[in-house]
């Protein structure tokens, strides 16, 4: 029993003996994680929905050597995004730059939030003047309407 | 009546977004280094690994920098477009061997015919990543005074050289 349940832990515990194997300990880990920050900032232009952090195409491995490359010589990490927007386009930048032609997409959300509450509010405006305007009943009324609704009901049970 | 017509406008709407969305194509990214100065390099060439080739060898005349690869199907596709264009002499075609073995790149040159006035070797990429490329085939265009003028990407088809290619190589060389 004893060691059954040893056994099991042990094979609870094996992935983890890989888990440490990840690639990216090279022998610089301070450098290892400047390129791995900076390369969740880049897209890779083959599999165009991940950042070259997440992705293994060789094109992202190859840009990910350079950045390290880079850094290793020195340059900041904002001259290692101006060298690839300089050949690679603004669209290697997986988050875009806020300017005129990409204020729709920044801010078209916070747009159809103001436009749907804008309309929302106009909407409940209009009900209420409504509520306001509709005919107050007078005391009688209300008996009335009192006395058909319990007759509806009496009718509804024989 | 006009409750309707708002939703049905926003629907039309919608729906003329989704359509140029469609006709768009997300894979092909405008390069940046159009009317921008070559990237400069010093490679090795493909086959004479003891001489080497850079932009600067070819200023002056109006040259394609096709970068193909042994691996890349498309290329394979491509190339015999490449062998008919060569033979036409309009305009002498430059090839990046873009990460490719040495002797996988010669074998298919010498198997399929061979474009190029002369290949550049690149064997890590980094040139590629220099010029931008990030699939292969790519073809540039670059005129007398060293800038990018345009840039194919993916492979060329007929129409693309009798209609875009040659005409542009026309206009660079008239200029």
């Amino acid at each position: 029993m004893h060691s059954k349940f040893l056994l099991f832990v042990l094979l609870l515990v094996m992935p983890l003996a890989y888990a440490e194997q990840a690639p990216i300990t090279k022998s610089d880990p301070v450098l290892e994680k400047r390129v791995m920050d900076l390369s969740t900032h880049l897209r890779c232009l083959v599999c165009q929905n991940q950042t070259i952090a997440d992705s293994n195409a060789e094109l992202a491995v190859d840009l990910k050597n350079q950045v390290r490359e880079k850094l290793r010589q020195g340059q900041s990490e904002q001259e290692i995004l101006d060298y690839m927007v300089k050949r690679y386009g603004e669209f290697v930048l997986f988050s875009p730059l806020v300017k005129s032609t990409t204020w729709l997409l920044w801010f078209g959300p916070l747009l159809l939030l103001v436009v749907g509450l804008g309309v929302l509010s106009v909407i409940l405006r209009q009900r209420r003047k409504m509520m306001q305007q509709a005919p107050v009943l007078s005391a009688n009324e209300h008996a009335r309407a009192a006395s058909l609704l319990s007759a509806k009901e009496g009718e509804g049970h024989s | 009546m006009n409750r309707f017509l708002l939703p049905l406008g926003a629907f039309i709407v919608l729906v003329i977004f989704l359509w140029i969305g469609l006709t768009l194509n997300p894979r092909e990214v405008p390069s940046p280094l159009i009317n921008k100065v070559a990237p400069t390099f010093r490679l090795p060439q493909l086959h004479d690994s003891a001489k080497t080739i850079g932009p600067e060898d070819l200023r002056g005349k109006v040259w394609l920098l096709n970068v193909w690869s042994s691996w890349c199907v498309t290329c394979r596709q491509e190339h015999p477009l490449l062998v008919e264009l060569g033979r036409q002499n309009l305009v002498p075609i430059y090839g990046l061997n873009y990460k490719d073995n040495r002797d996988d790149g010669l074998a298919l040159l010498k198997s399929s015919g061979d474009p190029y006035v002369l290949s550049a070797y690149d064997r890590e990429g980094n040139v590629g990543i220099d010029w931008g490329v990030y699939g292969v085939p790519e073809t540039f265009v670059i005129d007398k005074s060293g800038l990018i003028r345009h840039k194919f990407i993916g492979a060329l088809t007929p129409e693309l050289i009798q209609n875009k290619l040659i005409p542009l190589v026309k206009e660079l060389n008239g200029a």
